[in-house]
């Protein structure tokens, strides 16, 4: 695209590396976006599971999912509204340890994250495993807030934050691609921040 | 161009084709430096859909916002900038069915798209709007909004005459619904729509039937 008369913005020089293209920090602020209205989850009535084309289908209660070995996720998160977050910490548990005790099937190519709300996204299961996909409950070594999606919100960093689901609830492995809310609503079927895919054709 | 507020101004884009958007759908708008650097924001379309290519966009003058900034500063009728859209297949009303539209300050944007869809085609009744501001002097469209299916909520100070004390939206300030089967557009920063997200709770909307659309400060 030409360029925009009369705009230099912040510019190029001295940005960040952190940034993706197209973002920009937000510092210490956290902006809160949301489809639906804020539920209040409590805990011990939280479950997650893992289901769908798996070996064995398990739920964890809110103190087993606890009991697993805690992951310390550090890094940066990146909003498709344009906002980044650098340098953030989240505590957790890697998807590789829950999928350790329920296997993918072979068939298993997927997964669609969903809540206790009703808001659902789609994923490549290849982007839910390496150590790069949490169940994520601490933020700042403190308990996540419910605008932030508290209890617990699943957490794929590198990818942009709508498919890191605020109040997930588990994630249904699949043989197939099932567009979730927003990828049914416009959005980037997978949301590389990198590649900027945030839309439809990106 | 018209200024709204001290604030806040609308800008009238014309597109290159003919626009197809839903009322409370958004358009992003990028913005292109000569060194390649681009800085983009979502602008919610304030003008229903009537199958022109003409759209309006309102956009609030941000503190240490580089396009909010630009598009008051710097822009000029006649400019060319890159948009996109729409965008957005959920906080979206086609018009026939029962709306009850709450929203705080520049939250109204995507609402008054909704409500002018509504005066267009005859169905005033199916929508009631609150709209929640500051002062007479932060209202947006002030002068259309006004209207037997509208409540305007002053939270620090009323206009002369006002039967209501200034203060936050309450139960009190919901009005009853259009109807059965009702939705609830509920538009605004962060804190609003927890507070607002409450109150339609207590006047008995399910929480499956109220969309939620937040400005972060973007």
């Amino acid at each position: 695209m030409a360029a925009t008369r009369g705009f230099t913005g912040r510019g190029a020089t001295g940005r960040d590396p952190r940034l993706p293209p197209g973002q920009y920090d937000a510092g210490d602020d956290w902006p809160v976006l949301s489809a639906e209205v804020t539920p209040a989850l409590d805990t011990s009535g939280w479950t997650f599971t893992v289901t769908g084309a798996v070996e064995r289908e398990v739920t964890w209660s809110w103190d087993e999912m606890h009991a697993l070995p805690q992951a310390l996720v550090e890094g940066d998160i990146h909003c498709v509204t344009t906002w980044s977050k650098l340098g953030t910490r989240f505590a957790g548990v890697s998807l590789d340890t829950l999928f350790g005790l329920a296997p993918p099937a072979p068939s298993a190519t997927h997964a669609v994250a969903f809540t206790h709300t009703g808001y659902t996204t789609n994923l490549p299961l290849a982007d839910l495993v390496g150590d790069r996909a949490f169940v994520a409950f601490e933020h700042d070594g403190v308990p996540l807030t419910p605008e932030h999606g508290g209890p617990a919100r699943l957490l794929v960093p590198h990818l942009y934050f709508w498919k890191s689901a605020k109040w997930v609830a588990g994630v249904r492995l699949t043989d197939h691609d099932e567009p979730g809310f927003w990828e049914q609503n416009g959005y980037h079927d997978r949301g590389d921040p990198w590649q900027e895919q945030r839309y439809q054709g990106d | 161009m018209r200024e709204e507020t001290a604030t806040a101004r609308t800008l009238r884009l014309a597109l290159d084709r003919p626009s197809h958007h839903l009322a409370g759908q958004h358009f992003v708008v990028r913005l292109t430096a000569p060194d390649g650097y681009s800085a983009s924001r979502s602008y919610s379309v304030a003008t229903p859909p009537d199958g022109g290519a003409e759209i309006e966009i309102t956009v609030e003058k941000l503190p240490d916002g580089e396009v909010s900034a630009f598009l008051h500063d710097e822009v000029v009728p006649g400019d060319v900038v890159e948009v996109r859209g729409p965008i957005g297949g959920w906080f979206v009303w086609r018009g026939d069915t029962p709306a009850l539209l709450v929203g705080g300050g520049s939250g109204v944007v995507p609402l008054v798209a909704m409500l002018r869809l509504a005066r267009r085609v005859g169905r005033s009744d199916l929508v009631r709007l609150v709209v929640s501001v500051r002062s007479p002097a932060e209202l947006y469209y002030a002068r259309e909004i006004p209207g037997p299916e509208t409540t305007i909520v002053y939270t620090r100070e009323t206009p002369p005459g006002a039967s209501r004390a200034a203060g936050r939206l309450r139960a009190g300030d919901i009005p009853g619904l259009p109807g059965p089967g009702t939705t609830a557009f509920l538009c605004g920063s962060s804190r609003f729509v927890e507070a607002a997200a409450v109150l339609l709770g207590d006047a008995g909307m399910a929480a499956s039937d109220v969309r939620v659309e937040r400005f972060g400060p973007t």
